[in-house]
């Protein structure tokens, strides 16, 4: 099915997510994090998964609540050490969860890579660090590059600040972030959105996720969450 | 009052004062950083430099969370959950601002577009090697969030620390410690003792706050020469 579904509500939107699924979650901290998505996705009750985003979860909400309530295996993300992580560093230091570190350009292009075709990408990122330990290496104009791999996920969440019914999405300052990559990404794309407006009412010049990306939306009530500061 | 070594490059000592402020350094990088660069100041001390680019010196600021014409921290009513800095702190937006992707930000920063990048470290190495990322400890939890991809990204990675750390040990070594975040990515440390030029003969003395090259050469065992 290529055609998006407009669904009523968050519990339908992430229907049918898979036990040990591979699961993209957007946002940069609290700014364009999926957090009625993720809330679902409690409720829904998958688990044993890996979640690939940015940050390991802020405070209580939105990711820190699905590591707190026990149902994420593995977190690949570039900054999981944060001032309001204690959730996840609690998991962590236990031994309860797994954590993959990447380097947040690197990130950002493995999931564009896998969303794009690519097989592989030779990168300077982190050459000659830790993080680059066991990896194939090419020196490319005289400079270190490491291969890197495509980071494909079985599902994204994504928050976007408005969709047509067929999936063209358009989001909002800083809160765009991670959201255009992983909606490409994903086997199966779900998003929510603060409006769905009529096929037509967006400027196709201004469409920044094209219809084709995104399989399921739900629109959800705006809601509202203190910024956290930095680290 | 400044005076001068007669070395062939020669060293700017200002001896009438101490090292400076943390505010004093972040105006020095300022003044450095040229009219109309792109340039991305790293979390923490390097945002304070933003404090000392008027807008007449047409600076402008990228945010690797997917924004360039970054404006200053937000307060009151600007406050907007969408629109923050790459510390999760609240901005706004400057006329001309962009905004874009993830992909988007660090392509433009890898790409080498970006023309200044200045971050915080834990220690840099005469040759360029930067350790700003992990102390190494087992106990802490790895994070590199950008730094990794800015420290090989930008045409010139700039450096803002203290010189010693609390115990008196020089952040300048001729080999780090601590591990790695890039490789001979470093082309100038700016501290509040001294600015070093990272060269291919190793760091050289720039400019001095408080104390005399000879001294600063010293105290940093010899790494450095006691001329420009």
């Amino acid at each position: 099915m290529s055609r998006a579904q407009v669904l009523e509500t968050c519990d339908e939107a992430v229907a049918g997510i898979e036990d040990g699924s591979t699961v993209l979650v957007g946002g940069f901290g609290f700014a364009g994090m999926p957090f009625d998505l993720l809330d679902a996705l409690i409720r829904q009750g998958a688990k044993d998964l890996t979640v690939v985003s940015n940050n390991a979860g802020n405070g209580e909400v939105g990711l820190a609540a699905l590591l707190k309530a026990g149902r994420v295996r593995k977190v690949v993300c570039s900054f999981p050490r944060q001032s309001d992580s204690y959730v996840f560093d609690g998991l962590y230091r236990a031994g309860k969860i797994e954590l993959e570190v990447v380097p947040q350009g690197n990130l950002a292009e493995r999931m564009r890579a896998a969303g794009a075709g690519i097989g592989a990408f030779f990168c300077p990122t982190g050459a000659g660090t830790t993080l680059a330990e066991g990896k194939e290496t090419r020196v490319i104009d005289g400079r270190t590059h490491v291969l890197e791999y495509p980071i494909k996920g079985d599902y994204a969440l994504v928050s976007a600040h408005r969709s047509d019914p067929m999936g063209n999405l358009v989001y909002r300052k800083t809160a765009r972030n991670f959201g255009p990559v992983m909606a490409t990404a994903a086997t199966t794309t779900i998003v929510q959105v603060g409006e769905v407006v009529a096929v037509g009412e967006i400027d196709p010049e201004t469409v920044v996720t094209p219809s084709i990306y995104i399989d399921r939306i739900v629109r959800v009530e705006s809601r509202h969450y203190t910024v956290q500061g930095a680290r | 009052m400044s005076t001068s070594t007669p070395a062939t490059t020669a060293v700017v000592e200002h001896l009438d004062r101490g090292p400076l402020s943390t505010d004093e350094l972040a105006a020095v990088i300022a003044r450095d950083i040229p009219d109309g660069s792109y340039v991305n100041l790293g979390i923490g001390q390097p945002t304070r430099i933003a404090d000392h680019l008027p807008a007449e010196r047409g600076v402008v600021l990228h945010t690797e969370n997917g924004m360039l014409n970054m404006g200053p921290a937000a307060v009151g009513d600007e406050i907007d959950p969408d629109l923050t800095n790459a510390g999760k702190v609240p901005v706004t937006e400057l006329p001309g601002a962009a905004y874009f992707h993830h992909a988007d930000s660090f392509a433009m920063m890898r790409g080498g577009h970006l023309d200044v990048c200045v971050l915080g470290a834990f220690q840099v190495s005469t040759d360029g090697d930067l350790a700003n990322w992990h102390t190494g400890n087992p106990d802490d939890i790895p994070a590199v969030g950008g730094a990794m991809d800015l420290a090989i990204g930008a045409k010139e990675v700039l450096v803002m620390m203290t010189l010693f750390t609390k115990t008196g040990a020089p952040k300048l070594v001729p080999s780090c410690t601590y591990p790695l975040t890039g490789l001979r990515c470093v082309s100038r440390v700016y501290t509040d003792h001294a600015t070093f030029d990272i060269t291919p003969d190793g760091a050289r003395l720039r400019e001095t706050w408080g104390s005399t090259a000879a001294d600063l050469a010293a105290r940093l065992d010899g790494i450095v020469p006691p001329h420009g």
